[in-house]
């Protein structure tokens, strides 16, 4: 817009954006590749965060795991008869773990496995479930009739004879609290940001400012103890449904987290919109009601957009709140029933998991496809702002 | 928290790394009387440090099995696969097991409710959700709130193994954090149930529970528990490398067993080890 950058652009840019057309000081040039590996190590650490995640959860993709409750033995006798590589894999060791045991520990092991299938309860040992691999993906994702259940069900159950691993109810929960958190906060943040930056008097401005900023200064823990001491008992009586603690509470707790990330983005993008928009209307006879919610809104709009999806992102990947207020995974879209998140799932289960096990697999699954929701919606988001900038510039 | 917990642990074993040193981890259900046996130990043998973490009986097993824990707190037996990955590294030989106290669960329900006891088939029946009102069990004419814990607590296995049978929890169970968190649940909800320590119940009611319809309800106390007369209790265990049971460690673990050591069990809300099963 301004006239230098005409001029610019014009510059012949080099390599990685180090200008040719002048000289450099040596301290400026450091800085400035300094700066860019940092940036460049930004990348490289969500990339080495995403291939570790998803390293971990490779076996559940190739369907090297088996969680099937009765298993083949291999009585101690015939050890002999099998190659090592197959022992190996039978008493899931590791190649050096495999070497550094002796003969008479191998035995015993050997007797552990056999040992371990006859610690099955005799209720279980003819159950039509107990030869199935629940860590396939049809049981992962597809509603399966499990003995005792009446009809096919979504089941998340990680602990027990059979275990259960249906990561449906878990998806729909993290949405159904997301989707809650985010109704309840961006009108909030979005209104409390238009009020902040275009109708309120500066005196006002300088407390509710950093006020609701403030909000987010509250650890979230705490927030979900006073949802789950305060919060879920006023909700109830106001509202009267049957489970105390239950999605809607959750999303209402986790809207206070949300809105002071909404608010401050969007309240940055109205008040960068150019003060001309604001004058001309309101010379033109418009109301200040009328300029904020008709021109400076429209104006923001890509901006408060970005806040939105970056409260989407915040909400999403909130552990705390969600784990203290409700955490049944039940399989349904009613606000009023408990829900479970992915990232509740991952934090109160990881502590206990055997690592290297199915479940620990599981979760670290979970782990990669919440990472892989996140960037997509990210992406889409990004790709939308785009569009709204141009479109809102005049360019095509 | 734990984690804290556990970076001071490590923070503090650097400083103390002297002869002397015993770890203990594992069972949340057990971490507070551990810390309160190593407290008391330590002011009685100065010389000797110990260091108390949780995390959960899995966690312990976990530790034992990587020699990161000298003894391993569990409220539950060792599985099979446990064992056998402790044997890779002990040299063949499996964990020694020690009881080290008992313990009873409660059922805990909202005080205004109006129902006594229960037996032990209709507690699973309301925990599987096959029982969904309360007046199928003789109590008010209310819907049931399930609350229950966290899968990764010893005492969810517990429950889900021998009052559940083995089935699963309802999905409509809500998972609460911690057995205080339960009880404060309950208080909070009038047609709430809940379960954990009866020691822990604080100002909801404790139910009688009944082994079946005939029998007698029995109220959760220490005799009743004690006698085996209460249906609902499990041992709390310690497990050791017996490679490392000599020395400190076995010292340590014969005065937990002893009179000196099984008096500070009552405190915690546990109840001491009979007599008899004090040498096993």
């Amino acid at each position: 817009m301004t006239p230098n950058t005409k001029n610019e652009d014009r510059r012949p840019h080099g390599w990685i954006g180090i200008h040719r057309g002048h000289k450099a000081r040596p301290v400026e040039w450091l800085a400035e590749k300094f700066i860019f590996l940092v940036s460049l190590s930004a990348i490289a650490m969500v990339l080495l965060i995403f291939l570790f995640v998803a390293r971990e959860a490779l076996p559940v993709f190739f369907g090297e795991t088996n969680t099937a409750l009765i298993q083949p033995t291999i009585p101690v006798a015939e050890m002999d008869k099998h190659s090592p590589a197959e022992l190996r894999r039978y008493l899931d060791l590791t190649p050096e773990q495999y070497k550094s045991v002796d003969h008479d520990t191998l035995l015993a092991l050997m007797q552990g496995k056999i040992d371990e299938q006859n610690e099955v309860p005799e209720n279980f040992r003819n159950d039509a479930d107990a030869h199935i691999n629940t860590t396939e993906w049809k049981y992962l994702v597809q509603a399966h009739q499990w003995s005792g259940y009446d009809k096919p069900e979504h089941i998340w159950q990680p602990v027990g004879q059979i275990k259960k691993f249906n990561i449906i109810p878990l998806f729909v929960g993290t949405l159904k609290i997301t989707l809650i958190g985010l109704l309840f906060a961006v009108p909030l943040a979005v209104g409390a940001a238009i009020y902040v930056s275009q109708l309120a008097r500066p005196r006002v401005r300088e407390i509710v400012k950093p006020v609701i900023e403030m909000l987010s200064g509250i650890p979230s823990v705490v927030v979900g103890f006073f949802a789950l001491l305060v919060m879920a008992t006023l909700l109830q009586k106001i509202f009267g449904y049957q489970t105390r603690l239950n999605a809607f509470v959750a999303g209402v707790a986790l809207g206070f987290a949300v809105i002071p990330v909404i608010f401050s983005i969007a309240e940055d993008a109205l008040t960068s919109v150019p003060r001309a928009y604001t004058q001309a209307a309101l010379a033109l006879g418009a109301s200040r009601w009328q300029t904020a919610w008709q021109i400076v809104l429209p104006a923001a709009i890509p901006g408060v957009f970005a806040a939105t999806v970056l409260g989407f992102g915040r909400a999403i990947g909130e552990t705390m709140i969600v784990l203290m207020v409700c955490s049944a995974s039940v399989m349904s879209w009613s606000i009023f029933d408990s829900a479970r998140s992915i990232t509740t799932t991952i934090a109160a289960e990881m502590g206990e998991v055997v690592a290297g096990g199915p479940h620990y697999r599981i979760l670290f699954l979970l782990g990669a496809l919440l990472f892989a929701a996140t960037f997509i919606s990210n992406m889409i988001a990004d790709f939308v702002i785009h569009r709204f900038k141009n479109k809102l510039e005049g360019k095509r | 928290m734990k984690k804290l917990f556990s970076i001071l642990s490590v923070a503090a074993l650097a400083v103390n790394l002297h002869a002397g040193n015993i770890t203990v981890k594992g069972s949340d259900t057990l971490v507070i009387l551990a810390q309160k046996w190593a407290e008391v130990y330590m002011g009685q043998h100065p010389e000797v440090k110990i260091q108390v973490s949780g995390g959960g009986s899995g966690i312990g097993f976990a530790a034992l099995q990587s020699q990161t824990t000298d003894l391993c707190d569990a409220s539950r037996p060792a599985k099979a696969a446990e064992i056998a990955k402790c044997q890779v590294v002990f040299g063949g030989k499996r964990p020694t097991e020690y009881k080290v106290a008992l313990d009873g669960l409660s059922v805990y329900v909202n005080p205004e409710n109006t129902l006594k006891e229960l037996t032990v088939d209709q507690v699973g029946d309301i925990f599987t959700g096959k029982i969904k009102n309360w007046k199928e069990v003789g109590g008010p004419d209310a819907p049931i709130t399930v609350y229950s814990r966290e899968n990764s607590s010893g005492t969810y296995e517990f429950f889900k193994e021998h009052v559940l049978k083995g089935k699963d929890f309802a999905a409509s169970a809500q998972t609460m954090p911690g057995t205080a968190a339960i009880v404060q649940a309950v208080l909070k909800d009038k047609s709430a149930i809940g379960y954990g320590g009866a020691a822990y119940g604080g100002n909801s009611k404790l139910l009688n529970i009944k082994h079946d319809d005939n029998s007698p309800a029995i109220a959760p106390t220490e005799d009743n528990v004690l006698n085996g007369t209460y249906p609902i209790w499990r041992y709390l265990y310690v497990y050791v490398n017996p490679n490392l049971d000599k020395g400190e460690i076995s010292a340590y673990l014969g005065w937990i067993r002893s009179d000196d050591g099984q008096k500070y069990v009552k405190d915690i809300g546990y109840y001491p080890l009979p007599k008899n099963l004090r040498n096993n």
